[in-house]
């Protein structure tokens, strides 16, 4: 009887998800990269589709609108710079579980400080004091946008996502408004290079790179955001925070302090990179100085799952697929919403394959078991 | 095992000497979650008008393969037979087909319904005939016994009715398996009594019953045959007529084990360590949830705390800990190293601590409270010493070396201290909590449901711990569920009925006419009859008050 009922056919589900416990690191990250080809490759055949162009031409356009010259290699790692700071920013409320989309905000509040300083105080002060004072005033104006949806959500538990969103749209109308006081000439709507001859408030150059302090700035940052969340008592607090309230209050953290206090380090971080568009890159303020990448900068910190090391990687492949996305736009006549599509692409394929890290897909067996 | 007569273990072929068909039937069955072996190669069966506990420790697999019958989780291989027929039960709705009924330890009913609303729930006949149903659904309660008031809603019934609406729920539906998933647990002595007696009535009426759990006392009470996992794997089954505690034990553990806890004397130079006292705390919604609790902890003394679920045990010691606000009340402790007594009412844990009070707290949500799952073993050791030392830095090698003296002492079994605690069995996640809580050489001792989840060894490992406490003089504050456990361990059993003390117990001093685990039970549900009123109206105001103060 038995013998019988084993060969009777049943029919099993086609396709069994596993859940994987533990897989090598090494195995995780060959995942990633076939992910991060995957991406390449689809942007190939889009491209293909589109416009036509080989892949070897639309991999060759990208390679060479991000190292093809000298300006192109500095101005890429510099959109690194400023897009790893402020992914350094939102990191630590990130890892509190604090959902802080107001990066944007808070630096573009940053940028017009620094402008009004160069604006105002410009002919009035000595340059190291007035790039000292622009310094400062800048990251307490960030600390100042951050630490206003803490306080709520310290004392009164509101949701800080909405809060800070909505203090990205007040930074912006702020900033507009300045703008249009002071833009040059009366009602032109646009502040343009400020003090373009006296070059005070400009952050100086090391030797002839007109970046690079941007950048080492930015490293100095990264390694000591890393030190901070993994090695110091205040990351430790962060992170039981983030885990667990109840139990950061099992143990005695004040998490109301915890919260406020991570905000400030968040908010200043923005500050400072405000101040590095401002001063070290772009010498003006428009509504549009932070171009998003306060945004950006959450995909950032996710994608790199709040390691700031890892960070700087992620930070540097979306510029690079930015910059040569829109190389491919400028030469074949694009619309610029390329570069996104681009970015989506590989972004997409990023994250899905988490999927394939954390499951297993089992096909069903075969029939021939018996035989 | 060969000393066991009547146990079957391979597969057979299942069919009894007088030709009866089991209603289910279950063949080789293996499931697998990644690395982890759920259940390998299980067999067993049951015959209508039978009672089959499933017996296993946490962790042997016992739910996993309920589940497979149920329609959760699909096996990776093996078979399962209706009535001698092979079936695929793909999804619940299968199951339910071939009407199976499976009442699960989380009761998954909707608070503002009533219990016929609930029993009915997404059955889709066609018409919506309240008052027919409620007919229905008396009809089932006469007919097996149960206490039930149809028109009753959720969210006034106790544990037990919302358990009766479960198991009426899968009889509605005609369901002749059952499968109830560990159904005591939640449930006193009286109230496991009542369910015994529903079960053993749906037995005579012909019903396959299969009842999931570890308490070897229902199995041996209840049950006509045992069948045992151990790690996954099946062990054997046995008729519970010709089997007992000890032998059932040994099949579940793999090996001997002492089942005695051995109770010394409190000392004599005892003196009062804890002093609680009036004490009042409300819930977020201002209910009172702690009415009026005195009492005095000793040193050198387990005190047990009993009571139904949610009686007030959780509020109780997190207001001990300085995690709960109090409307009313002290809380004194003596401090042994200085002779003071300090208040500790309204401090928070970290100002507990900066008084030199030794409390330590291993709280019943282990893993949401008492430790961090995503952080390993040794940054959760530093969840208590991470302030300790000048700078901003960590230190992390004094808790890399208790982590590891933690592994070792208890016998944490972890691929390493770096591996993080959610990754550990519910036994090892307790004995990192536990180790942690006791290395910081505490004088007051708090444990809620230490043994919740454990197996037998890893219970008796904390048991012997918290023993050992005790002799070193420290008070124990044990609250329990298992009151054979309490009354062999606790030197005081402190009853609470909905927030209020309604009894303490002394465990070495037989009651007369009723068992000290009857007594016990009564007291849990006793109703504390009119303490004297509180002058109301300017206290209340003046506490609140306090609360604001106490909230910054």
């Amino acid at each position: 009887m038995t013998d019988e009922k084993k060969h009777k056919h049943v029919r099993e589900p086609l396709i069994h998800l596993a859940k994987r416990d533990n897989l090598p690191r090494s195995k995780a990250l060959l995942i990633r990269t076939i992910a991060i080809a995957l991406g390449i490759l689809i942007t190939c055949v889009f491209g293909f589709l589109i416009i036509g162009w080989s892949p070897s031409r639309i991999v060759h356009a990208m390679l060479d609108g991000t190292f093809g010259t000298e300006n192109r290699r500095w101005d890429l790692f510099e959109k690194t710079a400023i897009l790893l700071c402020i992914s350094l920013a939102v990191t630590p409320a990130f890892r509190m579980r604090f959902w802080n989309i107001g990066a944007e905000g808070q630096t573009l509040i940053a940028c017009l400080t620094s402008a009004a300083c160069m604006i105002k105080l410009g002919d009035k002060l000595p340059n190291p004091v007035l790039l000292l004072v622009m310094l400062v005033l800048s990251i307490t104006a960030g600390m100042i946008w951050a630490l206003i949806p803490a306080i709520f959500k310290a004392f009164w538990n509101t949701n800080e996502t909405l809060f800070t969103l909505m203090m990205n749209y007040v930074a912006t109308q702020i900033t507009s408004y300045f703008i249009y006081i002071w833009s040059v000439p009366k009602g032109s709507g646009h502040i343009g290079i400020i003090n373009p001859t006296t070059h005070s408030g400009w952050l100086v150059s090391i030797g002839d790179y007109p970046y690079l302090l941007n950048i080492l700035v930015t490293i100095v940052m990264t390694i000591t955001s890393y030190i901070y969340l993994n090695h110091c008592k205040h990351g430790y607090e962060i992170s039981v925070v983030g885990e667990s309230e109840k139990t950061a209050r099992y143990i005695g953290i004040n998490v109301k302090a915890v919260i406020l206090r991570t905000m400030c380090i968040s908010g200043a971080i923005c500050g400072l990179a405000g101040f590095l568009i401002v001063s070290g890159a772009d010498h003006t303020v428009i509504t549009g100085s932070v171009g998003g990448l306060g945004f950006t900068a959450i995909m950032v910190s996710w994608l790199a799952k709040f390691n700031p090391l890892a960070m700087s990687f992620f930070a540097f492949m979306i510029a690079f697929l930015g910059k040569g996305a829109k190389e491919i736009t400028t030469l074949s006549g694009l619309d610029s919403s390329f570069a996104d599509i681009v970015t989506g692409f590989v972004i997409f394929c990023i994250i899905g394959c988490e999927f394939f890290i954390n499951y297993k897909i089992k096909m069903r067996r075969k029939e021939a078991k018996h035989e | 095992m060969s000393e066991q007569t009547s146990v079957e273990t391979g597969s057979g072929s299942g069919v009894k000497a007088d030709g009866r068909v089991p209603a289910i039937e279950l063949r080789n069955i293996t499931k697998t979650f990644g690395e982890v072996i759920a259940n390998q190669d299980i067999s067993l069966n049951v015959y209508r008008g039978e009672i089959l506990s499933v017996l296993g420790e946490n962790g042997s697999g016992k739910t996993t393969l309920m589940n497979m019958i149920s329609g959760i989780y699909y096996p990776d291989s093996g078979e399962i037979l209706i009535d001698g027929e092979e079936v695929l039960i793909r999804s619940p709705k299968d199951a339910f087909r071939y009407k199976i009924g499976m009442i699960h330890q989380h009761f998954k009913l909707i608070d503002v319904f009533t219990a016929t609303e609930n029993i009915v729930l997404g059955l889709n006949d066609g018409r919506y005939d309240l008052p027919a149903y409620e007919v229905r659904v008396k009809e089932i309660c006469d007919r097996y016994g149960f206490v039930l008031d149809p028109k009753k809603k959720v969210y006034d019934m106790s544990v037990s009715e919302k358990q009766t609406v479960e198991i009426i729920k899968v009889l509605f539906r005609g369901a002749d398996i059952l499968i109830l998933d560990e159904p005591t647990a939640v449930l006193t002595p009286q109230e496991t009594d009542r369910l015994f007696n529903v079960l053993r009535r749906m037995r005579e009426d012909g019903k396959a019953i299969i009842i999931i759990t570890h308490k070897l006392h229902e199995v041996l009470s209840l049950s006509d045959r045992v069948s045992v996992l151990c790690k996954g794997r099946y062990i054997g089954t046995v008729i519970t007529a010709e089997t007992n505690e000890q032998k059932l034990t040994e099949m579940m553990v793999g090996e001997k084990v002492d089942l005695n806890i051995h109770r010394s004397d409190p000392p004599k130079d005892s003196v009062p360590r804890l002093v609680v006292n009036n004490l009042v705390c409300k819930n977020e919604d201002g209910i009172e949830v702690l009415k009026n609790i005195s009492f005095t902890a000793m040193s050198g003394e387990i005190l047990g705390i009993a009571g139904i679920a949610g009686s007030g045990q959780r509020e109780l010691l997190e207001s001990i800990a300085g995690l709960e606000k109090l409307e009313s009340g002290e809380i004194t402790y003596n401090n042994p190293a200085t002779g003071a007594a300090e208040d500790l009412r309204n401090k928070s844990p970290r100002q507990i601590r900066e008084l030199g009070v030794r409390l330590s707290f291993v709280p019943e949500d282990r893993l949401g409270m008492g430790l961090v799952g995503n952080m390993d073993i040794i940054d959760n050791m530093m969840l208590r010493s991470y302030r300790g030392g000048r700078g901003l830095f960590l230190n992390r090698t004094d808790p890399a070396s208790l982590a590891e003296k933690i592994i070792n002492d208890l016998g944490v079994v972890t691929p390493g201290a770096k591996t993080p605690v959610r990754r550990l069995s519910g036994g090892n996640v307790q004995k990192v909590l536990v180790g942690r809580e006791i290395a910081s050489a505490p004088t007051v001792l708090m444990v809620a449901y230490p043994v919740r989840g454990l197996d037998i060894n890893s219970s008796f490992t904390i048991y012997n711990l918290l023993n050992e406490q005790k002799e070193k003089g420290v008070s124990v504050i044990f609250v329990g569920e298992d009151l054979d456990v309490l009354i062999e361990l606790c030197d005081r059993i402190l009853v609470l009925s909905s927030g209020q003390i309604s009894g303490i117990v002394d465990p070495r001093v037989q009651p007369e006419g009723i068992t000290l685990k009857e007594q016990i039970g009564l007291l849990m549900t006793k109703k504390v009859s009119g303490t004297e009123e509180t002058p109301a109206g300017s206290e209340e105001s003046s506490s609140a008050e306090g609360k604001e103060a106490a909230n910054d």
